[in-house]
């Protein structure tokens, strides 16, 4: 059975043959220039794993994967449906609905402020932890650099824990008036996320060709001016990278934040916890939206940014 | 020349890098106004060190260093009148061709319009007038390296440094860099210290050239003296070709020296002063005279067979085995088209002046 099916083409091919006399043609046909431009463009080099379709299919299987849930959440963002199961038309009036939702807009707010200022302090906090270690050798070094990735592998809970009781055993303050009262979250969202960054940057720094500084102060920088003009230019797309993930770590923390925010503190992700608690609503939907657009902006600047200062790679030896 | 003061003086600089390594080893030495100075050296020689003393990016163990009779010891690299040039150019990768060659008059507050135009200048005498506004990376390694020059020329600094600057090239442009090297440093006088383990760059551009070893400065000579004249066996060794016989020595005295080298027998050549014990004779390769019929008898001659022949285009070079066994290389010009090439195995005789060879004590 199974050899028969195997041999069906090719006699399909054979016949074909037969059929087409004319020998003009057939060179024709048989021509490598036709082949080439029939059936593939170019032979598949060993390494053109691209071009194979295993791996674009595996490569499309990931991709609806990945996005078919964000699709999914936009598309039913203009659903006009209270339940929200099935698809009853389009409109933008849930947009317009969390736009006039006081408190979602609050949180809304909230997470971007904390976000904006845990950045801010973790980007510099990362890079300054990160020259220090590339930089210096002093005793305890080691001690100190797996200290301080140590937010980066402890649990989150164990984390969020951590921050409760602390802010609670050292009697942080509450009820401050507005951005004060974000504090407690800014610290928290800023101890967790200073490693990622002085991760990244570190890992830049690795490319640093020393010679540079060396030149800059033979030239007569002082050590400011080389720090200034030689070793941040170098540092940048780490720091870009860093503040981005810096950013999106902020914006998106549930577990440490649901710890640390009262009633007046309340996050983006903790409203929205709350909220899908009794229905998933578009409502949800649209602000997710909304933020998804945001990160989505943000990123490309950052890229964009990051692009324009291209020739900031190291130059090779 | 002599007459020149000294620009730079080293007094018995000692560098140890932890208990066990000596970098630099109680050098001294002088470098004068306006010199084309070359430190040279096999890697490792502590040579890349002393130049990194120079410029303050080392701190020496022990001993003195001054520039312009200035002591250097506790001044900051920012703040000698020496410049550098990097083995890797170290050209400031996100800044352009101008800002590079300006930088260093920006950090110092010297005013734009005089930046401007000192930059101009700078860029013109490295030839990168029409390249002001490219980035390092639109540039070959030979524009990155004469941006660095540039950068360095500009500060006009009393010294420039130089580490290992031609080593990144390629053989053509190498040869072309080193005579604009010179030219350039005629031309703005200043005095540049290179540092090399090219000994065809160091004897064709310095005035005078120190060889190191382990540390240590063995000769410091001008590169005819270093070729012709060199102190000690190393150095005899390490610039060009050389062919070496240990001997002992027999007799001394009335201005020659007779010596029992081993194999060849007891051989007299010239010599100054009066020695003892063992000694090592050396002789170029392109001193020795090779020919298929007995050489004259002034010559210290042997016959032998060639071992092997090696072509080089402008020269050949010819190894000879004599009869006792010992094998001796000699160059021959190939002046003309079809020059004579020797087959392996071929009878030969071989010789030199006695007067071409150098008595090495060391």
């Amino acid at each position: 059975m199974k050899y028969t099916a195997c041999m069906k083409p090719n006699s399909a091919i054979s016949n074909h043959n037969q059929i087409n006399p004319c020998p003009a043609l057939r060179r024709v046909l048989k021509s490598p220039e036709l082949r080439h431009a029939l059936v593939m463009k170019n032979p598949i080099a060993p390494l053109d794993y691209a071009r194979r379709w295993w791996m674009r299919l595996t490569l499309l299987g990931v991709f609806v994967f990945l996005y078919a849930p964000i699709v999914t959440l936009v598309a039913f963002s203009f659903n006009n449906s209270r339940r929200n199961i099935v698809w009853r038309g389009f409109t933008f009036k849930y947009y317009e609905k969390a736009w006039n939702n006081d408190s979602l807009f609050e949180a809304f707010t909230n997470s971007l402020t904390i976000a904006f200022v845990s950045t801010l302090i973790s980007t510099v906090l990362g890079a300054l932890v990160a020259v220090l270690l590339w930089r210096f050798r002093f005793p305890l070094k080691s001690v100190y650099e797996g200290v301080a990735s140590l937010p980066i592998v402890i649990p989150e809970i164990c984390m969020g824990v951590a921050m409760l009781a602390f802010f609670a055993r050292s009697g942080w303050p509450s009820g401050l008036p507005w951005p004060l009262n974000l504090g407690a979250i800014t610290i928290a969202h800023i101890s967790f996320s200073f490693p990622f960054v002085a991760v990244v940057v570190r890992a830049r720094l690795a490319s640093f060709n020393r010679e540079l500084e060396e030149a800059a102060r033979d030239l007569g920088a002082s050590e400011w001016q080389t720090f200034r003009d030689v070793l941040i230019p170098h540092m940048r797309p780490g720091l870009v990278a860093g503040a981005l993930l810096a950013f999106t770590l902020s914006l998106d923390d549930f577990v440490i934040t649901f710890f640390t925010s009262g009633p007046d503190t309340v996050t983006f992700p903790v409203k929205v916890y709350s909220m899908v608690r009794f229905s998933v609503t578009p409502e949800v939907n649209a602000a997710s939206t909304a933020l998804i657009v945001i990160t989505l902006l943000l990123t490309t600047l950052a890229l964009w940014m990051q692009n324009r200062s291209q020739s900031g790679t190291p130059e090779p030896a | 020349m002599s007459a020149a003061p000294s620009i730079i003086q080293i007094r018995n600089i000692v560098k140890r890098f932890g208990a066990q390594v000596t970098a630099v080893d109680d050098v001294s030495l002088e470098i004068r106004e306006g010199e084309f100075f070359a430190l040279l050296g096999p890697s490792g020689c502590g040579k890349t060190t002393l130049l990194r003393m120079l410029a303050g990016f080392e701190i020496p163990t022990s001993g003195n260093l001054l520039i312009d009779g200035q002591e250097m010891g506790g001044v900051a690299p920012n703040k000698r009148p020496v410049n550098m040039v990097f083995q890797s150019y170290a050209v400031f990768p996100h800044m352009s061709v101008f800002d590079n060659a300006g930088y260093g008059l920006k950090v110092t507050g010297t005013p734009k319009a005089e930046i401007r135009e000192r930059v101009r200048e700078v860029l013109a005498l490295v030839h990168l007038e029409d390249y002001e506004t490219r980035k390092p990376d639109q540039l070959s390694g030979g524009q990155r390296q004469r941006v660095a020059l540039a950068r360095a020329l500009i500060k006009r600094p009393r010294v420039l440094l130089l580490d290992e600057p031609l080593s990144a090239l390629d053989a053509k442009l190498r040869e072309a860099m080193q005579l604009e090297l010179v030219k350039l440093q005629q031309m703005v006088g200043i005095t540049f210290v290179i540092v090399t383990h090219d000994q065809n760059e160091a004897l064709s551009m310095a005035d005078r050239i120190a060889v190191m070893e382990d540390g240590k400065v063995r000769q410091i000579a001008t590169p005819t003296e270093l070729y012709e004249d060199p102190n000690c066996y190393f150095v005899a060794d390490f610039i060009g070709k050389m062919n070496l016989l240990s001997g002992t020595v027999q007799a001394s005295g009335k201005g020659t020296v007779t010596v029992a080298v081993e194999k060849l027998g007891t051989l007299t050549v010239p010599c100054s002063t009066e020695t003892s014990g063992n000694l090592h004779l050396a002789i170029r390769p392109e001193k020795l005279l090779v020919s298929e019929t007995p050489l004259p008898d002034h010559l210290l001659a042997f016959s032998g067979r060639v071992a092997t022949f090696a072509y080089h285009g402008s020269e050949s070079h010819v190894f000879v085995t004599t009869d006792s066994g010992v094998t001796l290389s000699a160059t021959l010009p190939n002046r003309h088209r079809h020059s004579a090439a020797f087959e392996p195995g071929q009878k030969l005789w071989i010789g030199w002046e006695p007067e071409d060879t150098l008595v090495l004590t060391e």
